[in-house]
């Protein structure tokens, strides 16, 4: 099979997956998950085949992997779908593919595989934990399976194929289909326990955000058709002319050229599905969902779809400017925003205590350098980051699922009802947990930027390293900034959780979670570390030169002009040295004789306030939006347009119809219609009551009638020509 | 060679028979058995006169192919409907069944 044949293979099990356990394989578990997982598997393998082939090709940027087939005929024209692989989408495979087999063992574990079923079960709700049969004179509670278990499958079977068809795709409009297809899996996901109203709220809510977002980004494709007549990637960001033809062409908005008009528009897509400010709200609230799904939807699938888009698109984005010249306005508002969000994620990221809300935050806060990034041209860069970030944020997704389920065991075991996933009622389960522990340090090592060993050092270094060298002074402090305040969180968060004494009992009977769960942990701590090494730079004292920067050679063969790697210089370095290691120690100093209350909260103040209420832009939009949305709904639509106005003239109608009606009938339909309809039925019946006594029900008497008549006529007949 | 008349004779006696049992008989299957009396006079009728008329032309086999199709559709039908009276009334005698009456 060529590689091109195989491509398109790649997103179709889990697909397949998706209704073979719907349709056939609900009932049993143990099916359902080797259906799902075996799916993934398929996926992996020819994903990774695929990956080699791609590493193997010479020039794969210019000579990509690609085939694509008509699909919608339009008038004259066809809308064809196809795959492309190009370095891109190769390194973006990979980590998908990875993450998504990771997270599709990781939860038969979490979701209690061969645990008893909990009396108090029921679909809808997380499981309450089943009697101990082992030893039921102890009267502990173990936990117990999800009641929704296969279903759990299906879902996350359907949102891999949304994500590898996006990857995957060639052209915008497939794309766009893997992105909406995610949309409503993230909907159904986060809603997953949907008897929990937070659950159900969180579900509508992302749901609703993310589609701001995509109304603009579908604007943005419909304009970019209407200019270009095509959406294949290639044609458009492969091609000096178009490019040329769209970066001078004026748009409607003065300022703004056709591309960059279409690239804010794109970007507004993309600023919903990554959570960027100001659309950020819906994620940290996502948490309501199962940990797998924050896992998928956070680090391996829908937020890295979002700025896999813009680098797909930078081409596009960045028509108009070149390499080391001023900005274009978008590349302006992509900057901005993106560094903006890095920021005010990570402060609000302080003063959360809830495990996985930290680890939400911080995932907004690291897309947003990502964007910055690339609103600063560092494609590579960011390319770089989203792919160690996917990895190490799907390592602490897991780690930090791992972690309460730890928990519930111990509230479980103890019944003491305390939340499993507040951290300040964790403490000193480095003991209980090794493992968890372990890959939990070294993915949130990675997070905060650990110099040399991890993954997101290198990343990291490099996005600074390409603001500094450019003159990007103000994205470069912001984002210095961020990374102090990233490696303080991540301190806090490993401290409280692992470090210390047990703050609860339910903390001490903790206990290490399943083989299914660590395995994954302990693959993707692997790449948390090792996923770095590809690109160290060239002039990197030491270091540089040992390994080569594939990463960068690679993946900057997408571009039609390759990027320049940046000039080293020791201020970015250290800045980031001190920032990560700074952070880091504070962060531990700060935290590790911590309490049930949280020491920074005197010292700040108001500040943590604030922060801790998230700036109060969920009460923001709640004035601005959702409350004159319902005033709209309820007392202006409702009850003004549709009572009075609507209700009043179809009221009036109605009176008039009625007296019209009346009159008909009495002095036209009465008399006249159906005096003439009494008259034929009285005819009828009196016809019929003299007919009916030839009817006597005597089969040979009808014959003699017949065969009487026969002759008759024969007679008669003879009769005539006789004569 | 035998004349032509001579058919006509014996399929006219043949209908006759038949129409006798039709009216006659109180058994349903006899009335059946007389009305597959008069299609098959009918088609000796159809049979001689194709022979004695019209040799070149094939119509009239096949109008008596047709015949017999319609016959054993009808015997079919038929006989079901005897059985399935017989099932509900115990009878099969024909001045018995008289339902369909005013």
């Amino acid at each position: 099979m060529s590689t091109e044949t195989l491509i398109w293979l790649i997103p179709l099990p889990p697909l397949l997956a998706f209704f073979l356990i719907l349709l056939f394989t609900r009932r049993n578990h143990a099916i359902s998950h080797t259906v799902g997982v075996g799916a993934a598997v398929i996926s992996w393998l020819i994903g990774m085949l695929v990956f080699i082939a791609a590493i193997g090709a010479e020039h794969l940027g210019e000579h990509p992997f690609a085939s694509s087939i008509g699909w919608l005929p339009l008038g004259d024209q066809t809308l064809s779908i196809g795959v492309l692989i190009d370095p891109l989408s190769a390194v973006t495979l990979f980590f998908v593919a990875w993450t998504v087999l990771m997270i599709f063992i990781y939860s038969i574990g979490y979701h209690n595989f061969g645990q008893p079923k909990g009396a108090h079960d029921a679909p809808g709700l997380p499981p309450h934990g089943a009697k101990d049969a082992k030893h039921p004179e102890l009267g502990h509670q173990v936990p117990s399976v999800e009641p929704m278990y296969a279903r759990f499958f299906a879902f996350i079977a359907l949102f891999a194929f949304g994500m590898f068809t996006l990857v995957v795709s060639d052209n915008l409009l497939t794309l766009f289909v893997g992105w909406e297809i995610m949309g409503l899996c993230s909907y159904l996901l986060i809603g997953f326990w949907y008897a929990k109203p937070s659950a159900r709220d969180a579900a509508i809510k992302a749901f609703i955000t993310t589609r701001v977002g995509d109304v603009f980004m579908l604007l943005g494709i419909v304009a970019l058709y209407s200019a270009t007549g095509t959406l294949n990637f290639r044609d458009i960001l492969y091609n000096h002319e178009v490019l040329q033809h769209l970066a001078s062409t004026p748009s409607i908005i003065a300022g703004l050229s056709a591309a960059g008009l279409i690239g804010l528009l794109l970007f507004i897509g993309t600023v919903g599905k990554s959570a960027q400010w100001p659309l950020h709200v819906w994620l940290p609230d996502a948490m309501e969902g199962p940990t797998p799904v924050s896992a998928m939807i956070h680090a391996a699938t829908m937020v890295s779809a979002g700025v896999y888009m813009v680098l797909r698109m930078f081409p596009l984005l960045s028509a108009g400017w070149v390499e080391g010249g001023a900005l274009t306005p978008t590349m302006t508002v992509m900057a901005f925003i993106g560094a903006f969000t890095a920021l005010f994620a990570a402060t609000i990221a302080l003063t959360q205590k809830d495990i996985k809300r930290v680890l939400a935050y911080s995932t907004i806060s690291q897309l947003g350098y990502m964007i910055a990034a690339l609103g600063i041209g560092a494609y590579v860069a960011a390319a770089f980051h989203l792919v160690t970030h996917a990895f190490f944020k799907a390592l602490l997704f897991l780690g930090s699922g791992s972690v309460i389920h730890g928990m519930e065991h111990g509230v479980l075991h103890t019944g003491e009802h305390v939340d499993a996933q507040d951290m300040f009622n964790m403490g000193g389960l480095k003991n209980k947990m090794p493992i968890t522990f372990w890959t939990f340090v070294i993915g949130g090592l990675a997070l905060s930027g650990f110099p040399l060993i991890t993954a997101g050092f290198w990343s990291k270094d490099e996005i600074l390293a390409d603001a500094f060298g450019n003159g990007h002074l103000i994205v470069f402090g912001t984002l210095a900034l961020a990374a102090l305040l990233t490696a303080f969180y991540t301190a806090r968060q490993i401290t409280l959780t692992f470090l210390g004494q047990p703050r609860t009992k339910a903390a001490e009977h903790a206990s290490e979670s399943v083989r299914t769960m660590t395995l994954p942990l302990v693959v993707l701590a692997v790449f948390a570390i090792a996923a770095g090494w590809v690109g160290v730079p060239e002039h990197f004292p030491g270091l540089g030169g040992l390994l080569p920067n594939w990463f960068h050679d690679f993946v900057g063969g997408t571009l039609l002009e390759h990027p320049e790697g940046v000039a080293f210089s020791m201020v970015p370095l250290l800045t980031s040295l001190a920032v990560a290691l700074g952070g880091l120690g504070l962060g531990w100093l700060v935290y590790r004789k911590a309490g049930q209350a949280d020491p920074a909260r005197k010292p700040l103040g108001p500040v943590y306030t604030l922060l801790e209420n998230k700036y109060y832009f969920d009460e923001l939009y709640e004035v601005l939006f959702v409350r004159p949305a319902r005033w709209l709904a309820e007392s202006f639509s409702y009850l003004f347009i549709d009572r009075r106005l609507i209700d009043g003239f179809l009221h009036r109608v109605a009176q008039v119809a009625f007296s019209l009606g009346s009159i008909f009938r009495n002095y036209f339909d009465a008399p006249v219609v159906n005096g003439f309809g009494d008259l034929t039925a009285s005819l009828t019946q009196s016809f019929g009551r003299l007919l009916r006594r030839v009817q006597t029900g005597q089969v040979q008497q009808y014959l003699l009638f017949v065969a009487l008549l026969a002759f008759g006529g024969l007679f008669y007949y003879l009769l005539n020509v006789l004569r | 060679m035998i004349p032509l008349s001579w058919f006509l004779y014996l399929a006219a006696g043949l209908f006759g028979l038949g129409l006798y049992g039709v009216l006659a008989r109180k058994n349903a299957i006899g009335i059946l058995m007389g009305v597959e009396l008069m299609l098959n006079a009918v088609n000796i009728n159809i049979v001689a006169f194709w022979r004695y008329l019209t040799p070149g032309n094939m119509s009239g086999q096949a109008f008596a192919v047709m015949v017999f199709a319609v016959a054993a559709a009808e015997v079919a039908v038929g006989l079901a409907l005897v059985i399935s009276i017989y099932r509900r009334r115990k009878t099969v005698s024909a001045d018995e069944i008289n339902l369909m009456k005013w």
